[in-house]
C-alpha cells in the first residue's frame, strides 16, 4: 500500500471510529443543543471518513464501504485513543480536544500534500473542523481546572501522541472488537455482495 | 443557563423571522448551537441570535373606544373608489 493510501487510512479510520463513539451520545447528552451539536459533529466525522475512503478506493481499487466495513478489526489503523468508550462527558470532552489538537496539525501537513486531490480534500474538510475545534476550546474553557476534567485529560493525552505517528498505530484495544462487532453486525448479516 | 432567541433569514434581503430557542450558557455556546440547530441545513442565509430578556414584549393595547379607523378594515376603499372613478370619468377597470 503506498504512503499516500496509508496516511489516509489513518485519518479516515480514525474518524469513522470516533464518530461512531461520539454518536454514543445522541440522545443522552447533559443538554439537547448539546445532543444535537454533537450527533451533528459525529455525523461531520463519519462524512470525512467517507470522503478519504473514497479517495484510498479509487487508488486500491474498492469501495468506501468495503474499506470501512469489510476489514477484520486488526487491520483498522485508528488509534486507540478514539477506540474507546467513554460515556463519561469529561472524558469525552478531553478525548474531543485532544483529537482536534492533533486532526489541525495532521490537516495542516494534509493541505501542504503535493497530491490535488488531498490537499484539496484536507482544506474542504478543515474548514469543517474549524467548528469542531471551536466547540472543543469552549468546552475546555468550561471544564478548565475541574478536578474531574483535569484528570480526564492527564488520563488521555499520553494516548494523544499515536494521532500524529504512524508508528504508534497497529496495536487496538479489545473495545474495537466490540465496537466493529457492532458496526459491521447489520452488513455481515447480508449475503455477499448485496448493494445498499 | 440563559434562553437565546433565534431569528433566521432565509434568502439574503428577506425579513428575519422567528426560528425557535435555545438554551445555553454563554454567547458563543448560542451561536454554535444556534448555529446547528438553524442553520447547517442550507435553511438560512444568517441568523439573529438575541438572549430573551434582551426583548420586550408588548402585549397590553388599549382601544376603549373600537376606534375602527385604526384599523385596515375600518376603511372600505371599494365604494370610495368607485365615486372617485365617476367623478373623474373614468370606468373602473
Amino acid at each position: 500500500m503506498s504512503e499516500r493510501a496509508q496516511q489516509l487510512l489513518e485519518a479516515a479510520d480514525d474518524e469513522l471510529i470516533l464518530g461512531w463513539r461520539n454518536s454514543e451520545w445522541t440522545g443522552i447528552a447533559p443538554l439537547l443543543e448539546e445532543d444535537v451539536a454533537f450527533s451533528s459533529i459525529a455525523q461531520n466525522e463519519i462524512g470525512h471518513a467517507r470522503a478519504l475512503y473514497e479517495l484510498v478506493a479509487r487508488e486500491l481499487d474498492t469501495t468506501a464501504d468495503q474499506l470501512a466495513f469489510d476489514r477484520p478489526p486488526e487491520e483498522y489503523r485508528c488509534a486507540p485513543l478514539v477506540e474507546v468508550r467513554l460515556l463519561d462527558w469529561e472524558k469525552t470532552i478531553a478525548r474531543h480536544y485532544l483529537y482536534e489538537e492533533a486532526d489541525s496539525i495532521r490537516l495542516e501537513r494534509l493541505k501542504q500534500s503535493d497530491d490535488p486531490e488531498v490537499a484539496g480534500l484536507a482544506a474542504k474538510i478543515d474548514r469543517e473542523e474549524a467548528y469542531h475545534r471551536m466547540h472543543a476550546q469552549m468546552w475546555f474553557e468550561r471544564l478548565e481546572g475541574e478536578p474531574r476534567f483535569t484528570a480526564a485529560l492527564d488520563e488521555l493525552r499520553p494516548q494523544a501522541g499515536a494521532l500524529l505517528d504512524s508508528e504508534q498505530r497497529g496495536d487496538h484495544t479489545p473495545e474495537l472488537t466490540e465496537l466493529w462487532e457492532e458496526m459491521t453486525m447489520v452488513r455481515r448479516s447480508l449475503p455477499a455482495g448485496t448493494t445498499w | 443557563m440563559t434562553i437565546w432567541e433565534v431569528f433566521r433569514q432565509e434568502r439574503k434581503g428577506q425579513a428575519f423571522q422567528h426560528a425557535g430557542s435555545i438554551e445555553a450558557p454563554d454567547e458563543r455556546f448560542a451561536e454554535w448551537y444556534a448555529r446547528e440547530q438553524y442553520g447547517r441545513r442550507g435553511e438560512s442565509t444568517a441568523l439573529w441570535v438575541v438572549p430573551r430578556e434582551a426583548v420586550h414584549e408588548i402585549d397590553d393595547f388599549a382601544d376603549e373606544l373600537q376606534k375602527n379607523y385604526h384599523r385596515v378594515d375600518g376603511y372600505p376603499l371599494k365604494e370610495k373608489l368607485a365615486r372617485a372613478r365617476e367623478r373623474a370619468g373614468t370606468a373602473a377597470s
